[in-house]
């Protein structure tokens, strides 16, 4: 009895022992030689693996890192400034520093701003409805509602609201890796700019259409009216394609185009105050005032310099009508 | 003998084709008709009229926007009121002309006569300059411009005609009717194509759920084949009904046992497949110089009273039609494009026709309301209806993984976009609004990579 | 007219739904199921009622309470999972043993991998070796059918047990025939010991058409499981009659038919393609004759299919539909 113990011990320790060199010798014959700095860069890395950065993994990341001459062409979005700063050191390159970004959902076509007009009757996927035809609402630009974007989340960031119907984004989660925005076939998401203490103003609408048509099928749609653009004083709005813009580096985060906008598209988060829209509405309209006062003035003095009283009109008539807008 | 048919997949829906007794009608004109330019597979016609302008019936008013594309003629006669973007039947914009109607007054030249014209021209490049005049396009579904079908590439040579009157698709009965009372026409029609294309054989291919017309077009061909020797060779052939017969591929497949490759073209197997409309429209191009400015509609379904096949002038908005056969049906759930099985649903009742606009159908909830959808239960009958061989709920589970390349290797691109598999699935499977995602992905793929290869192969040319 | 739908084509769909097609499976096994509650009795009627009841049970408390997502009994797969399961045990089963099989069939081998359509193993038949390895005593407990009002239960071996344990005492299969005095049309017809689906090949083999006429399955496996078994015991019985049983007696006994017609047809459990479902199928009848032939068991089938089983995802991954146009 008690040899048999012993054998048996002694077979399997023995079969243990081989099997484990065997392990170790093959191992050691078939390693892969690797720059060691990819697996430092790589540890360095979220590990997220979402390809914000533009390659498959971060794996990739790093090996193409390593080989790079500079970071100009790489920028993890996920990890941010910080984890750039370690992989330069790691590398020993210079980092530009980025501003962090964050998406944006550029849609405010809740249930109510944007009555359905019809029942989709497909499946849940915002790239089919898209390819068969322009949405459950008069809006052809607007959010679809079936969550694509929400899927292609890897952190959890988006979430649909089932009262709006709209996704929302948790901006403690998102880390600006772009999935969403590639998922959206209206491109309705956008990367941008946190912005001071995640303060931001950006136009909540991509509906191109004409004013009515735009009006007609959302409440809350940008109807290219132009107002933003002119009350504006810092000229980080532009309006292409009947939907206006707000240039994040160009604007001051007045919210002056907040407080102007008639159908309320232009949207600002973070801010510690609640916009008083009246007060700056009579801020800008006492500008304005003041504004064609002195135009009137340079014209009276221009007309009497060179005698053309023509120059200014057109502008005068964009402030009038403005003014009968608000 | 065996009846006839494609030799892989295919299913049965019911036939409902109640509308096959009524008569082809011709619709009056409406007040405005919105005339797109883009209605073909193709670039875009460029307008060549302006806002203002007076135009006749059957004038140009858009011209070619390059090789693969086709003439748009106004189908009425008035002012052109607008040129722009209008929402199409699915809510999107497309640019349209509008037209106001005013009389009908028609350009000169056109015979509107219902006199036959059986003598036809013996000049292929003649003809096909007519067909190309007379904006010609496939009205079987795909809209392919019918002067460039008919021009096949140098060095194929086309076999055999075959002329599409199978109407595989439930409820639509304008073929039928063509074929039953325009029969005559779709034959001088056949033999016009069939001498385009200098070629000896024409198979007029019509399903056996609709023996009167192919009794009807064998007599027809009979006559005419007694009176000229440009009827020769055009023969008549019966096919078991099965859906999707009218799909080229499979069309080819059952008259001639012959299979298109992955990526062919059906010349490549010396095959040209037009429909019974076409070879209609090109009797009217070449004979009557009448350009392709109406087509006959199917209006029907079991919940729309005045079912009807109607003679319709492109531009005609789908609100005016239905409302002239009495509105929409207070149980229509959904209203469709075509046939139930590949045609499109309509968001918009206030777009316009086309010149591939073939049926307009109304279901009502019961009939087409898509099943929740449960667990595939691997019963393969997905793989058994598609018509292509493929396998869908594979498809399906590599689309959903992303894995483009498996799709590739397992042909997601040979899809036919039938929706045989969908109609088959038990547990409601929406297997091709994924596959068809999948379908132009891949091809997207491909298309770029074959660019790439060529990039590389004239640098490496050039070097 | 109230908002219109919009969906993408195809706009009709066939009325063919998973329950349509589960609910023929129950009404083609009703023969096999009238016939063995003529022939086994109340006893019988207390297993198929435990067994559904069990499964069914056992299903919508795990998709409820487990999985939390809408129950999936409506499928009816659940009733096909417990009838054949209870077919497949003798009718003397204890309830007990019948609620355990369910457990095991249902809990463990459908429900663990996520439900009806994911499973790797036909569960009725993971639920009927489970209790075959388990509880021996009373899944070789046979009974000769004694009609439904029979009081004295006799109880005997399947032919295929008593001949192999026959053959081990050194007997011939000649001899042990005549002794039992098997003959083909009783096994057609009924009346032969063993689980409760052996009991009549006529039942099943009505069933089967009705599948075969409703298009639920294609007979391909069916047919090449019987060629097969026909086969290979042609060739060993011809070669040595007095140890290999023949043809007809392999393709009546121990429960082949309800393997071949019901269970190996399974769509979860088996291949796709025609072509891979043939080599199933040769598959499953060379290795439930193998099991017969040179296996301490009697009875192959149920460990033939389950073996099989676990080569679907390769055969599926082998063996594709012909494509249009592709050589």
């Amino acid at each position: 009895m008690t040899t048999t113990i012993i054998w048996t011990i002694a077979i399997i320790s023995g079969l243990g022992l081989v099997l484990a060199l065997t392990l170790y010798l093959v191992a050691q014959r078939f390693k892969v030689v690797e720059d060691p700095r990819i697996e430092l860069v790589e540890k360095a890395m979220p590990g997220a693996n979402c390809g914000g950065c533009g390659f498959a993994g971060c794996h990739a990341f790093a090996e193409s890192a390593v080989k790079a001459p500079n970071l100009d062409n790489h920028f993890c979005p996920v990890g941010g400034n910080d984890t750039m700063k370690q992989v330069a050191a790691i590398l020993g390159y210079e980092v530009k520093e980025k501003a962090p970004m964050v998406a944006v959902v550029r849609c405010n076509g809740t249930c109510e701003n944007r009555p359905k007009v019809n029942e989709y009757d497909g499946s849940l996927s915002c790239r089919v409805k898209a390819t068969l035809y322009s949405g459950d609402t008069g809006c052809s630009f607007g959010c679809l509602g079936c969550g694509d974007c929400v899927a292609a989340c890897k952190f959890g960031a988006l979430s649909m609201d089932p009262k709006t119907g709209l996704p929302v984004v948790d901006e403690s989660k998102c880390t600006a890796c772009g999935a969403c925005a590639k998922a959206c076939p209206k491109a309705i998401i956008e990367l941008r700019k946190k912005g001071p203490r995640g303060m931001r103003e950006y136009v909540s609408c991509v509906n191109k259409d004409k004013g009515p048509a735009a009006k007609k099928a959302c409440a809350a749609a940008c109807i290219g009216c132009g107002i933003c653009v002119k009350t504006c004083t810092h000229g980080a709005i532009v309006l292409e394609n009947n939907v206006a813009y707000i240039d994040p580096d160009k604007c001051k985060l007045c919210r002056e185009c907040e407080a102007m906008c008639p159908t309320g598209a232009i949207h600002g988060v973070n801010f510690p105050k609640p916009l008083d829209k009246d007060a700056v509405k009579a801020r800008i309209q006492e500008r304005q005032k003041k504004a064609r006062e002195a135009a009137a003035a340079a014209s009276e003095a221009a007309k009497a310099a060179a005698g053309d009283p023509v120059v200014n009109k057109a502008e005068v008539k964009v402030i009038k009508k403005e003014e009968s807008n608000g | 003998m065996a009846r006839r048919t494609f030799s892989i997949g295919g299913v049965h829906p019911a036939d409902s084709k109640i509308s096959r007794d009524c008569k082809l009608e011709i619709l009056p004109t409406p007040p405005v008709v919105y005339i797109a330019v883009s209605q073909h597979i193709g670039a875009p016609a460029v307008p060549v009229v302006a806002v203002g302008d007076k135009v006749k019936t059957g004038q140009v008013i858009a011209e070619p926007g390059g090789f693969m594309s086709a003439y748009i003629h106004s189908s009425v006669s008035g002012t052109v009121k607008s040129i722009g973007p209008r929402k199409d039947l699915s809510g999107n914009n497309q640019v349209v002309i509008e037209i106001a109607v005013e009389g009908d007054e028609w350009v000169d030249g056109i015979d509107r006569s219902d006199t036959l014209v059986t003598e036809i021209p013996q000049d292929p490049k003649a003809i096909i300059e007519k067909i190309k005049l007379g904006g010609v396009v496939g009205l079987g579904g795909a809209t392919f411009p019918t002067h460039v079908k008919l021009s096949p590439p140098p060095g194929k040579k086309c076999e055999m005609l075959i002329i599409n009157g199978c109407e595989c698709e439930p409820y639509l009965t304008s073929d039928f009717r063509t074929l039953l009372e325009k029969g005559e026409q779709v034959v001088v029609g056949t033999a016009i194509i069939k001498k385009a294309l200098g070629v000896d054989k024409a198979t007029i291919a019509i399903e056996d759920n609709k023996p009167e017309a192919i009794d009807h077009i064998s007599k027809v061909v009979e006559t005419l084949k007694a009176k000229s020797a440009d009827f020769a060779g055009i023969e008549v052939m019966s096919l078991m009904k099965k859906y999707p017969e009218g799909g080229e591929k499979q069309l080819i497949d059952a008259v001639m046992n012959r299979q298109v490759k992955s990526g062919g073209l059906p010349i490549d197997v010396g095959a040209v497949v037009d429909n019974v409309c076409t070879a209609l429209a090109v009797y009217e191009a070449v004979q009557k110089n009448k350009p392709l400015i109406d087509n006959s509609v199917t209006v029907s379904g079991e919940c729309f009273p005045h079912q009807a096949n109607l003679v319709v002038r492109v531009g005609t908005p789908l609100k005016y039609i239905i409302d002239y056969l009495g509105g929409v049906p207070e149980s229509a759930a959904k209203v469709i494009s075509g046939g139930p099985m590949m045609g499109k649903a309509i968001s918009n009742l206030e777009a316009a026709s086309l010149k591939g606009t073939g049926g307009i159908l109304f279901l009502t909830r019961e009939q087409t309301k898509r099943m929740p959808e449960s667990s595939c239960i691997r019963c393969g009958k997905c793989a058994e209806a598609c018509p292509m061989g493929l396998e869908p709920f594979l498809l399906n589970r590599l689309a959903k993984a992303g894995k483009t390349d498996e799709l590739e290797a397992n042909a997601v691109q040979d899809c036919i976009m039938c929706g045989c598999c969908l109609y088959s699935c038990p547990a409601g499977i929406p297997l091709l609004d994924i596959i068809s995602q999948a379908r132009g992905q891949v091809m997207g793929i491909m298309k770029a990579r074959a660019a790439a290869a060529k990039a590389a192969a004239e640098a490496a040319k050039a070097k | 007219m109230d908002k219109i739908l919009v969906s993408p084509n195809p706009h009709l769909h066939s009325k063919t739904t998973t329950s349509v097609l589960m609910r023929d499976v129950v009404i083609a096994l009703l023969p096999a199921v009238i016939v063995s509650v003529v022939f086994y009795g109340w006893k019988e009627l207390l297993v198929l009622a435990v067994s559904v009841l069990s499964c069914v049970l056992i299903e919508y408390l795990i998709t409820r309470y487990c999985l939390k997502k809408a129950s999936t009994v409506g499928d009816w797969s659940a009733i096909v999972t417990g009838v054949l399961l209870a077919l497949n045990l003798p009718p003397t089963t204890p309830w007990w043993v019948v609620f355990t099989g369910a457990l095991v069939a249902i809990g463990v081998a459908k429900m663990t991998f996520g439900g009806l359509g994911q499973n790797v193993f036909n569960p009725a038949l993971v639920g009927r070796v489970f209790l075959l390895i388990s509880f021996p005593t009373y899944m070789t407990h046979w009974e000769i059918p004694q009609g439904l009002f029979g009081v004295d239960a006799v109880s005997g071996a399947t032919p295929l047990g008593a001949i192999k344990e026959g053959l081990m005492q050194g007997a011939t299969v000649p001899d042990l025939m005549a002794q039992h005095g098997y003959s083909y049309s009783q096994m057609l017809f009924a009346n032969i010991g063993g689980s409760a689906g052996e009991a009549c090949a006529i039942a099943i083999l009505i069933g089967f058409v009705y599948l075969l006429v409703r298009k639920v399955i294609k007979p391909w496996i069916t047919l090449s499981i019987l060629v097969t078994v026909a086969v290979v015991s042609c060739i060993f019985n011809m070669a040595d009659p007095a140890q290999f049983t023949g043809p007809l007696f392999n393709l009546l006994t121990g429960g082949l038919l309800l393997g071949a017609c019901f269970m190996a047809t399974d769509y979860v459990t088996s291949p796709m393609s025609t072509k891979g479902g043939i080599i199933f199928g040769v598959g499953i009848g060379f290795i439930t004759l193998m099991i017969r032939y040179f296996g301490s068991y009697p009875e192959g089938m149920s460990f033939a299919i389950l073996i099989m089983n676990s080569t679907v995802p390769l055969l599926n991954k082998w063996f594709h539909q012909k494509k249009y146009g592709r050589a």
